[in-house]
């Protein structure tokens, strides 16, 4: 299994996010993770879907995907030639024992707390997945109560822009 | 630009006017009705008044099939709409270019469940090349317009609309041409030079090549290049299920179609073949059988308006997306060029191929059970009628016999349910055919279990006057799945049984219930009424006429190559396969 990284810039429309979601299923192929949002350009989203293939068929996801009328544009974006973030939210368990180990932790992973209550903190940490994951398996002897995760979010590196050609 | 206040409803109506739409079948309901009431007044629409939505989806799929135009039917909201999934369904397998209306409930009770609700365009799409839904009304024409260029260009298919009542009544001001707004939608027609070089070196320097030639020729209207590309290199030429007549069957290059039920010749060349020149085709798997040992030896140039379908299933070596006519128009200047200095040498392919078409002709035994051969009836309807008619086809073994023992010269003069296998495809589509070109003869080849599902459409076709003729091959059974039970479960016949046959309880009788839908209805049963029931057919013309052919059942169709097997196991008739000699 390989994961690939693709971008898709989609018209707004209603139901593009079905129509995407609905024809990785089936097709067969398996979506890893899937985040949305709006762009610079207005009416334009961005999707940034993560799938895991076996060899063969990127292709036939991204023909497939060009056949989707309110697909504009679909890049892969390769790991050296770009960056990708993933944002969590996570609960941890606390009390004055452990309180200073968590946020020494915090500290380590350039995270934020973003609130405080007598037995428990919620964390913020952004970053590629391997970090959001060893972040994760630090947290865990303490008692993680609740996370929350984003799909990853990708650009290129560089300056040029994959919306520039797209439209006008 | 002038302007005309119209509400949804007319603009939509004044919109598939304007776009040269000339005939809708549908059937009202509630969601739908603001549009019946403008289309009433309509002198340029014709709309033909169906028994059940399904038939209104076959019969727009069976007039773009013999005309080559857009198909349009009419639904209502909920049970109005899913009732045309099936005929839309066949429309996205076979690239039909179809546009689907239906009414919605209104805007503002989308979503809770109200009276006739269905999410129709959640529903259709994974079946649709595209879908809208609309609930402003001054979005009707560009999204009618939308969806007419997107069912008819690239790679047709099925383009649904469904529109909210309130649309429907909402007043705007309404001006043509609206803009087209389709920032994601660039099917590209015109092929790579250097891929069209390619494929012609690729050519040129084979010894065995043969032109596999798909549907798409056929929705390309790129029947007569085909034919000069064919007899400028003088390269054997296999037309698919859905190609039939995209190249005439009398042609002495034409080896018949290929794969499941194909002729030896067809089947044993793709085999053999050092490459396909695939056009418009999209190695389904009732043509490559076990498509790891399909044609083996081939490379393979792949043409396809579809890029998707470049490598979905066969790797191509020289891929080229485009339109067929254009591609193959290409390819045959750049032949022409590049033969200036090597001419093409298939003598020895046809030394071979020729020796199959020999041994190995299409034909049938008749069966000794005192019963009409069904392929003889179906042969006779074929000479009898001739290549200017036009014959639909429901889906099993008369289909495939249908494909095989009617000679078929012109394309659009076949049609059927290929990828779907839509049983009950043929009355209403052949109702379609006759609609776009009412000159033709007509013929709806059906078999007594397809009958059944569609038949209410004799109805529509007798009160419109649309006098087509309806062959009904019965053997009283489910007859392609009884072959199936016969050959691998033992001759087990679970539930194919139909007791229409006329030693049984003959329910229903086709005759009368024929005759109730006012139809000139005849049975035949002897050989010697074959000849005679099909000219009366063929001289009666004010009214729709059934002949119910009562056939044997246990004929079944050869040759056959076993589902998943590979093609090398084709079989010429039960328990015999071709002997090979030990050259190759």
């Amino acid at each position: 299994m390989t994961q690939h990284v693709l971008s898709l810039l989609v018209e707004n429309k209603p139901g593009i996010l079905t129509r995407v979601a609905a024809l990785f299923a089936r097709r067969g192929f398996n979506i890893e993770s899937l985040a949305v949002g709006t762009t610079e350009v207005e009416g334009v989203s961005r999707m940034t879907v993560v799938v895991s293939l076996d060899g063969q068929p990127l292709e036939q996801v991204t023909k497939q995907l060009n056949k989707l009328v309110n697909v504009l544009k679909i890049v892969e974006l390769e790991d050296q030639s770009s960056v990708a973030r993933d944002h969590m939210l996570v609960k941890v368990r606390t009390d004055s024992s452990t309180r200073s180990q968590v946020l020494e932790a915090v500290t380590l992973f350039r995270a934020r707390v973003i609130d405080v209550v007598s037995d428990a903190v919620v964390i913020e940490v952004t970053g590629d997945s391997a970090k959001c994951q060893a972040f994760i398996k630090v947290l865990e002897p303490f008692g993680i109560k609740e996370l929350v995760q984003s799909g990853a979010i990708a650009i290129s590196r560089g300056s040029k822009s994959m919306s520039e050609k797209v439209l006008r | 630009m002038a302007t005309e206040t119209l509400s949804g409803a007319q603009a939509l109506i004044r919109s598939l006017e304007l776009l040269g739409v000339d005939t809708v079948f549908g059937l009202p309901g509630g969601a739908i009705l603001p549009t019946y009431d403008p289309l009433m007044d309509s002198t340029k629409l014709r709309h033909i008044l169906v028994r059940h939505e399904q038939g209104a989806g076959h019969a727009a799929e069976g007039y773009a099939a013999a005309s080559g135009k857009l198909g349009v039917c009419i639904a209502t909201s909920g049970p109005g709409a899913t009732n045309l999934v099936t005929a839309i369904a066949d429309a996205h397998m076979d690239s039909v270019p179809m546009l689907a209306i239906t009414g919605q409930v209104n805007s503002f009770a989308i979503g809770t469940d109200a009276f006739q609700e269905a999410d129709i365009v959640g529903i259709t799409m994974p079946i649709t090349k595209h879908s809208f839904l609309v609930t402003n009304a001054a979005d009707i024409p560009g999204v009618i317009a939308a969806a007419y260029e997107i069912a008819t260009t690239g790679r047709p298919g099925p383009v649904l609309v469904d529109v909210a009542k309130d649309a429907q009544n909402a007043k705007f001001e309404f001006s043509w041409p609206p803009k087209i707004d389709l920032p994601g939608y660039k099917p590209v027609t015109d092929p790579h030079g250097k891929q069209v070089q390619a494929a012609a070196e690729m050519i040129l320097k084979s010894h065995k090549p043969i032109l596999y030639v798909g549907g798409g020729v056929i929705r390309a209207e790129a029947s007569k290049e085909l034919l000069k590309l064919a007899e400028l290199l003088h390269a054997p030429v296999t037309t698919t299920l859905m190609a039939r007549g995209a190249f005439p069957d009398s042609h002495p290059q034409h080896l018949g179609m290929p794969g499941m039920h194909g002729t030896v010749p067809a089947v044993t060349a793709l085999q053999k073949s050092d490459l396909l020149i695939t056009l418009g085709a999209r190695f389904d798997d009732r043509v490559t059988g076990d498509v790891k040992s399909f044609a083996k030896g081939a490379k393979v140039i792949h043409v396809d308006v579809d890029p998707a379908e470049i490598g979905k299933i066969r790797h191509a070596d020289v891929p080229i997306v485009g339109d067929a006519k254009v591609v193959i128009s290409m390819l045959i200047a750049e032949l022409e060029s590049q033969m200036k200095t090597t001419k093409p040498d298939f003598e020895d392919w046809w030394v071979f191929l020729n020796g199959l078409k020999e041994r190995y002709p299409l034909g049938y035994n008749d069966a000794d059970d005192g019963k009409l051969s069904p392929q003889y009836v179906i042969e006779r309807i074929g000479e009898l009628s001739g290549p200017e008619a036009i014959f639909a086809a429901g889906v099993g073994q008369h289909q495939m016999w249908s494909a095989q023992f009617i000679k078929y010269e012109r394309p659009n003069s076949w049609l059927n349910s290929g990828g779907a296998g839509t049983m009950g495809y043929a009355v209403p589509a052949a109702m379609g055919a006759k609609v776009a070109q009412p000159e033709r003869l007509v013929w709806a080849i059906d078999g007594d279990g397809c009958f059944q599902m569609t038949n209410q459409e004799l109805a529509t076709c007798t009160i419109n006057n649309i006098p087509i003729k309806v062959a009904i091959i019965n053997n009283s059974s489910l007859g392609m799945v009884r072959q199936w039970q016969t050959l691998f479960y033992n001759s087990r016949y679970s539930n194919t049984d139909l007791n229409t046959g006329t030693d049984t309880i003959m329910v229903p009788d086709f005759v009368k219930l024929s005759e109730s839908y006012g139809c000139l209805a005849i049975r035949v049963e002897k050989i010697e009424e074959v000849d005679a029931a099909i000219k009366l057919a063929m001289e009666t013309n004010d009214r729709p006429v059934v002949i119910d052919f009562i056939v044997g059942r246990d004929a079944m169709v050869w040759p056959m190559v076993p589902a998943g097997v590979s093609n090398d196991a084709v079989q010429y008739a039960r328990d015999a396969a071709p002997i090979w000699d030990g050259e190759e």
